[in-house]
């Protein structure tokens, strides 16, 4: 039978607001369903024109499938949020990476035709679900020195980062880090993150932790605008005495949910949907697990590579801060100014949080939010570091340019 | 302090036991840049099984939650406010613990004031104000939102309802006069007097938006965001909510008339509630809401020192509590497993036990008869059952298969039962024949097998005895219509065990009935009161009294049915069976009426002939009644026949029959459907000094069912 690979669309993404992990969160008393569940009904809300009943997949991603988040939560989610029951749906884990794994996993499948269209996204509850949870490494990583130590510890990871290169010093981290906070804040001036956030319902009853009963959520809870370098310099390094990774410097312990449509180009345009995104290529990368943070740089090799683009095509960077220097080692292997303006314009994840599983699509709602406001430019890329060693990059053409291929 | 806190302090200091609710204030960001917001959570700090209730330390609460809010209001730091409820539960209405405590006229009318006092000044803040009702809402928790500007109701609320009535009182916080004037006269009607007096039916989250309590419906997954987004919308003058023109003319009459028409069929003038919140209704028509409030003021005081509302909390308790708590049964733990049924006999009776025991157990039940014609026409009327109950989407395909396949009828005994775990029989109603079956089914049955009999008025001990094992032997007598009526007496014969009778009351329970533990004696409780009931009145019409004024003697109480209506339901030829029965067994006081006899003799089915549409007596039988010169009036009739009644509870208590009193009142609630505001019998017994009388002492202590001393 001749195939034929389709293109695949990113139609709209929605996040909730991202929380703190912790009994004083906004989430502390919200289960990870709930969050996963209201971003899918707000993404269903906001394509009237898509039938449920034609999505083909709902495939959520998160780390530690337990509890809340375990029991297949794409299929339960589905059912939660009102899907019809003949709509299937499955879990997914590639921890940090697990919704833009969850997006290129549907996209492959809708390339091949298995799907029109699908829901992909991930949540991480990392107050109710604390890293580490229930894990039981095998005792042979240690015993035959598979992996160093330290892999499991991503602030450690990111510290063997700065030894591998000393000229990512703290100072260059924090500088990149308070940048991340201004351009998250202007952000948010200029409304560019609350249009694609849902506003979330949550309870509390412990009045140490704030006002009780119900309240909404509506802004993301980590962000720290005003931020300045003095700020950041008296913080502690945790991972290590005289470090150089803090807390101010990298993503802190969040809780947060996302969900985008991916669907063919044809099946999006017959239905009147939009088309903000158009998928180049993908790729994953594997890295010694104690620097993962350095993935992100094979993987975009690879994926440039099968695009057949170079680093000098892409226009828009959308790079998940989990830890500062883990961007700047990218960007300085690319040779990228650590203030180069096409580099996470509306801020990071060292701002707004990082709810491992649900991150990626948050880099694509941004990176399509920019590619909107910025014709001129063809080609952006979402690209992550993943812990035991891994790197995940997409490119993405963007279809208002006038040369990208759905305008011809 | 405001007169209103001073009001409620001295409310709760009469009522130190209350589960209190909180009202949490907690202040939010609208979407969409339409400001800041309070939104106060009804909580009472425990889950959903307990769900949030005023007292009046909970409505202190929410008045000093009201004042916080108010004064953000006028200072302008919020642009609305709302209120919601905890997870499932919106509110539940007034604590009906502590109406029960209260012995004064002018405590009642605290009660009254305070709730109107807070509930108001959500109508009058200075800001709009927005009900969500998420969850449960009944009474108090309905009435609290109505008196907001605006509100929202949850697709997914499984209960909305004002059951004031119900109970034997008006909705009183604002329900009576603020409802018709935001629905209409005739759907407040329905709601107030109509679902109250149909067993308090509730409304579901679609039905209270499709009436215009609520503006806006959202589903459950994310009620309270949308919510929160609607009410942006609504501050922000994007939405405007249009409610529809309230008919102030003829038809508010008509409404009030049909509410005087539903009162009247089902309570008969016997129970004052459902006309004192009529009564509100109509006079509601000029919107003059704080009058209406008076009104309720007055009225709720009035009953909350009545003797109907205070039975109908007892009834409500009763069927709630005691109901699902049988006094005097064995432990449970003690009850055995049942995964096989055996049914004597596939008549009609045997063939509705097949039919609920299969529903509600879904284990294999087998029926047996003396001939394959009565077997297949059992499991045939069992299978058309099923059958209905899919046709009407109450069960789906699989789930018929399932039932249908589980049911089977046999010849042989032998093969039905020899891994039945519990046999019940419903053969001819003649203990010769009971014990000849239970002799067989023993010869083939399990040891442990549990046998129960459905009879209505012979001794299970007698019918036992004969056994090698008497002690499996349970009486379950079940009332008709069996699948309407929820009372079960579990009889415990002489020699019935404690494992027998737990396995009994955990079967009771899987079939949702209410269980009530009666001794061995004569036509149990329900019968047996019923039957001297109706031999009281079978005896003033013998002795010369007209048969219109005999029935009409028994109106006030406003019983469900006239005497010789239930009669014609239960079968002349019943009734004049069990009278039989405890004729042999009290001579003495249980009379055989030669005029119910000759009925039954002539093949007749009632007193009655129904061709007019209303019951008028039948010519061939007022040809038959043979009538003494002896003519009472109605109140005389009444005194009779209720002094007859008293007497026999009183035996039967001194008897053991049953537990307490209370179990008397359970029985005639649940098995024969006397009404709540008579609290069964013994609370109206007593409150109209006839157990006095007749007794020289009361059934229930003063403070139960009654005004507390």
């Amino acid at each position: 039978m001749p195939r034929t690979v389709r293109d695949v669309v990113f139609v709209d993404g929605v996040r909730t607001p991202f929380g703190k992990a912790g009994p004083k969160g906004i989430y502390h008393e919200t289960r990870a369903d709930d969050l996963v569940v209201k971003a899918i009904r707000e993404l269903l809300r906001r394509n009237p024109d898509l039938d449920p009943a034609r999505i083909d997949e709902v495939a959520i991603a998160a780390t530690t499938q337990i509890g809340d988040q375990g029991l297949t939560i794409g299929r339960t989610a589905g059912i939660l949020a009102g899907l019809p029951q003949s709509v299937p749906g499955y879990s997914i884990d590639r921890m940090c990476a697990g919704a833009l794994t969850a997006v290129t996993t549907v996209a492959g499948s809708v390339a091949f035709g298995a799907y029109d269209i699908a829901v992909a996204g991930g949540v991480e509850h990392m107050g109710r679900h604390p890293m580490g949870e229930g894990v039981d490494p095998n005792p042979r990583f240690v015993s035959e020195k598979l992996v160093d130590e330290s892999a499991m510890f991503m602030g450690m990871t990111a510290e063997n980062l700065h030894d591998r290169y000393p000229h990512i010093t703290k100072q260059r981290a924090d500088e990149y880090a308070v940048r991340s906070q201004e351009k998250a804040a202007k952000a948010y001036a200029n409304g560019r993150i609350q249009q694609d956030l849902v506003p979330v319902s949550v309870r509390r009853t412990n009045p140490e932790a704030g006002e009780t009963g119900w309240g909404l959520v509506t802004a993301d809870e980590p962000m720290r605008p005003g931020t300045t370098l003095e700020n950041l310099q008296g913080l502690k390094t945790p991972f290590r005495v005289h470090g150089r990774v803090t807390a101010g410097n990298a993503a802190g312990l969040n809780d947060g949910a996302t969900a985008s449509l991916i669907a063919s180009e044809d099946f999006a345009r017959e239905h009147g949907l939009p088309v903000k995104m158009r998928l180049v290529s993908y790729s994953f990368a594997g890295v010694e697990p104690e620097v993962m943070g350095y993935g992100p740089i094979p993987a975009t090799e690879k994926a440039l590579a099968q695009a057949g683009l170079s680093i000098g095509d892409i226009g828009l960077f959308e790079i998940n801060e989990a830890f500062a220097v883990q961007v700047l080692a990218f960007l300085d292997h690319y040779g990228i100014a650590d203030d180069d303006a096409r580099v996470n314009q509306y801020g990071g994840a060292i701002a707004f949080g990082h709810p491992l599983a649900s991150s990626g699509v948050r880099l694509m709602t941004q990176l399509a939010r920019q590619f909107e406001e910025q014709p001129e430019v063809r080609y952006g890329l979402t690209t992550m570091c993943v812990g035991f060693g891994m790197g995940a990059t997409v490119i993405w053409e963007n279809p208002h340019h006038k040369d990208a291929g759905g305008n011809k | 302090m405001s007169t209103t806190a001073e009001l409620l302090k001295g409310a709760a200091e009469l009522f130190p036991g209350e589960v209190v609710t909180q009202a949490h204030v907690r202040h939010l960001d609208l979407p969409g840049g339409a400001g800041r917001f309070a939104l106060i959570t009804l909580d009472n700090g425990l889950d959903h099984t307990k769900p949030t209730t005023f007292g009046p330390q909970s409505l202190a609460n929410l008045n000093a939650a009201i004042d916080q809010v108010e004064k953000e209001a006028s200072e302008g730091a919020v642009v609305g406010a709302g209120i919601t409820g905890k997870p499932f539960i919106f509110a539940v209405g007034a604590d009906l613990k502590g109406v029960e405590l209260l012995k004064r006229h002018e405590d009642a009318l605290a009660i009254g004031k305070g709730g109107h006092d807070v509930f108001k000044r959500l109508s009058s803040l200075g800001v709009p104000t927005f009900a969500y009702y998420n969850g449960a809402a009944m009474g108090g928790g309905v009435e609290v939102g109505l008196h907001c500007s605006y509100r929202t109701v949850s697709s997914a609320l499984p209960a909305f309802s004002l059951p004031e009535v119900f109970l034997g009182l008006v909705p009183g916080w604002g329900g009576c006069a603020i409802l018709p004037n935001l629905i209409g006269a005739d759907r407040a009607v329905s709601v107030i007097i109509e679902n109250s007096l149909n067993q308090n039916r509730q409304l579901k989250g679609v039905q209270v938006h499709e009436l215009g309590i609520a503006d806006a419906l959202f589903e459950g997954a994310d009620f309270l965001e949308q919510s929160l987004i609607w009410t942006a919308s609504v501050l922000k003058g994007e939405i405007v909510v249009e409610r529809p023109e309230i008919d102030r003319g003829e038809a508010w009459e008509q409404a009030v008339a049909r509410g005087r028409f539903i009162a009247d069929s089902k309570v008969h003038g016997a129970a004052p509630a459902a006309y004192r919140a009529l009564d509100i209704i109509e006079a509601a028509r000029d919107g003059d809401l704080q009058k209406g409030f008076d009104a309720e003021d007055t009225a709720l005081a009035d009953l909350i020192m009545g003797g109907e509302l205070r039975s109908g909390i007892y009834a409500f308790n009763l069927v709630q509590k005691r109901g699902k708590r049988p006094a005097g049964a064995p432990d449970k733990s003690l009850a055995r497993p049942v995964t096989k049924v055996g049914v004597v006999g596939a008549g009609l009776m045997a063939s509705q036990l097949a039919l609920l025991f299969l529903r509600r157990l879904e284990v294999p039940v087998v029926l047996t008869d003396i001939d394959q014609e009565r077997v297949d026409k059992g499991v045939g009327y069992v299978h058309a059952e099923i059958e209905k109950l899919l046709g009407k989407g109450r069960i789906n395909q699989d789930k018929a298969n399932r039932l249908k396949a589980l049911v089977t009828g046999v010849l042989d005994k032998a093969e039905g039962f020899a891994d039945a775990d519990f046999v019940i029989e419903a053969v001819f109603e003649e203990m010769t024949v009971k014990q000849k079956v239970f002799a067989e089914v023993e010869a083939v049955a399990p040891a442990h097998a549990v046998f129960a009999t459905n009879t209505s008025s012979l001794s299970v001990s007698e019918m036992a005895s004969k056994l090698r094992h008497p002690e499996r032997v349970v009486g379950f007598h079940f009332f008709n219509p069996v699948a309407v009526l929820p009372l079960l007496e579990i009889v415990r014969g002489e020699q019935t065990d404690d494992a027998s009778l737990a396995t009994a009351f955990a079967v009771a329970r899987k079939l949702k009935k209410t269980a009530v533990l009666t001794k061995d004696a004569p036509a149990f409780v329900v019968n047996r009161i019923l039957t001297r009931f109706m031999g009281e009145i079978q005896n003033v019409i013998d002795e010369g009294t007209p048969v219109a004024t005999a029935e009409k003697a028994i109106e006030p109480l406003g019983l469900p049915m006239s005497p010789l209506v239930l009669l014609e339901l239960v079968g002349p030829a019943i009734g004049l069976h069990v009278s039989e029965t405890l004729n042999r067994a009290f001579p003495e006081r249980f009379t055989v009426s030669p005029n119910l006899k000759a009925v039954v003799e002539a093949g007749k089915r009632g007193f009655y002939v129904h061709d007019s549409g209303r019951p008028e007596l039948d010519p061939e039988v007022t040809a038959l009644l043979k009538q003494g010169d002896s003519v009472l009036t109605e109140e005389q009739v009444r005194a009779r026949v209720l002094d007859a009644v008293a007497q026999e509870i009183g035996l039967m208590l001194e008897e053991g029959v049953v537990a307490e009193a209370q179990d008397v009142d359970l029985c005639l609630i649940t098995g024969a459907g006397w009404p709540f505001h008579l609290g069964g019998i013994t609370p109206y017994l007593d409150r109209e000094g006839i157990s006095e009388r007749v007794n020289g002492k009361r059934f229930l202590a003063r403070g139960v069912a009654s005004v507390p001393a």
